[in-house]
């Protein structure tokens, strides 16, 4: 129930954003009765589909995301200029790695959390998923520190709120 | 105001070209995906600054679209890769990799 | 100068100098990815650098746009691009991975991170 009315929010949200059209008696009362249609048959196809859980409408607790999100931003700023001086070096000189890191957290949510923001941050990629770990390729060895992983590992896990589980 | 954005549509511009040259000269299938890929970034963004320019808001309901179709163009070329059709099931993507196992070849 | 003026002048700054930012990192990803010896470095400066750059152009037009719903609609494309661009590189370097393609390494078997330490002479 919390789950199709945060959908059909977000539905409505969105076709206002962009349609453009949020009044009854604007030049087109056609748009805005297309819009309850679709949203209508969104929602209900996807309650009989039963694929309206957690996955589906992610309401998560915002706040810790958002703080993790800020400190992860500076993270990615300071990785992405040291990407950028590799790069504009007058010869090309890095020594790239497979690194494998373990994977701690408590949720499936925080696992994803943390292998999305290995991915984000310039220089390292999530290439490989195995059952207690990443498999990681980083472009030069200075971007493999260890302790980084798992900071950034211990910090996904409190973001995600670890006690929920995700499918 | 439209000076600078007439020099950061050149600038996209120019990234794209070179992302051109390496989708023809990429030795790799991979490096193709990921050039055309990257291509349709930047074709995302021209389209947007392009929307800024000419002051024409349609453009970015279309980059909108082009950021949608990029990704899932992205992931359909590589699945058809992969498993050399489009019309496999999950079920039989999970059998394969069971069968391939971790298929180091 | 009135106080709207002021605030005028300081958005188009800030404007420009984001939209300025992220020319740069957009350019030396494109440059990356042609100077970058093999696939998986490639991807690198192909995948993530366009991220950032790509926000930050972003960033710089939502302060321009005059109106809620062009600025709306550029946040929208910006979360798109914030959601797929990381996905979509993981899934190429998968793909690659997958197939046996074998990254350009000085030594091929990864070690576990514990044991890395002491390994690894850093050039």
């Amino acid at each position: 129930m919390t789950y199709s009315v945060g959908l059909t929010a977000v539905l409505v949200l969105l076709w206002l954003t962009l349609s453009g059209q949020y009044t009854l008696s604007g030049d087109y009362p056609l748009v805005i009765g297309f819009g309850v249609l679709s949203v209508v048959a969104t929602v209900a196809l996807t309650a009989r589909m039963r694929i309206l859980d957690r996955e589906t409408v992610p309401i998560l607790p915002a706040l810790p995301l958002a703080m993790y999100w800020i400190w992860l931003g500076r993270e990615i700023l300071a990785a992405n200029l040291a990407v950028v001086k590799l790069v504009m070096k007058p010869e090309i000189d890095v020594e790239p790695r497979l690194v494998r890191v373990p994977a701690e957290q408590r949720s499936g949510l925080g696992h994803a959390v943390f292998a999305n923001s290995i991915t984000l941050t310039p220089g390292t990629v999530t290439i490989d998923v195995e059952e207690d770990g990443f498999l990681i390729h980083a472009l030069d060895t200075s971007f493999t520190d260890p302790a980084g992983f798992a900071e950034m590992g211990a910090r996904s896990d409190l973001a995600s709120d670890g006690k929920r589980k995700v499918l | 105001m439209d000076m600078f954005n007439f020099i950061m549509a050149l600038g996209m511009a120019c990234a794209m070209a070179i992302m051109l040259a390496r989708l023809f000269a990429g030795p790799t299938l991979y490096d193709r995906v990921l050039a055309a890929n990257s291509f349709g970034t930047k074709t995302i963004l021209f389209l947007l600054v392009f929307s800024a320019l000419s002051g024409r808001q349609d453009a970015i309901d279309i980059a909108m679209l082009y950021a949608l179709i990029n990704f899932v163009a992205t992931i359909a070329i590589l699945k058809f890769f992969r498993y050399r059709s489009l019309e496999i099931s999950l079920a039989q993507m999970s059998l394969r990799r069971a069968v391939d196992g971790e298929d180091e070849a | 100068m009135s106080g709207a003026e002021i605030w005028h002048h300081l958005l188009f700054a800030i404007s420009v100098a984001s939209m300025s930012a992220g020319l740069v990192f957009v350019l030396a990803g494109a440059i990356g990815v042609i100077r970058l010896p093999d696939f998986y470095t490639r991807m690198h400066a192909a995948g993530v650098t366009d991220t950032l750059g790509a926000e930050l152009v972003i960033l710089g037009l939502i302060l321009q746009a005059g109106d809620w719903q062009t600025m709306a609609k550029l946040a929208l494309v910006g979360l798109l691009l914030f959601l797929t661009s990381p996905t979509a590189t993981h899934a190429v370097a998968n793909a690659a991975h997958r197939a046996g393609h074998k990254p350009d390494l000085a030594h091929f078997k990864p070690s576990h991170p514990r044991d890395l330490a002491d390994e690894e002479g850093k050039a």
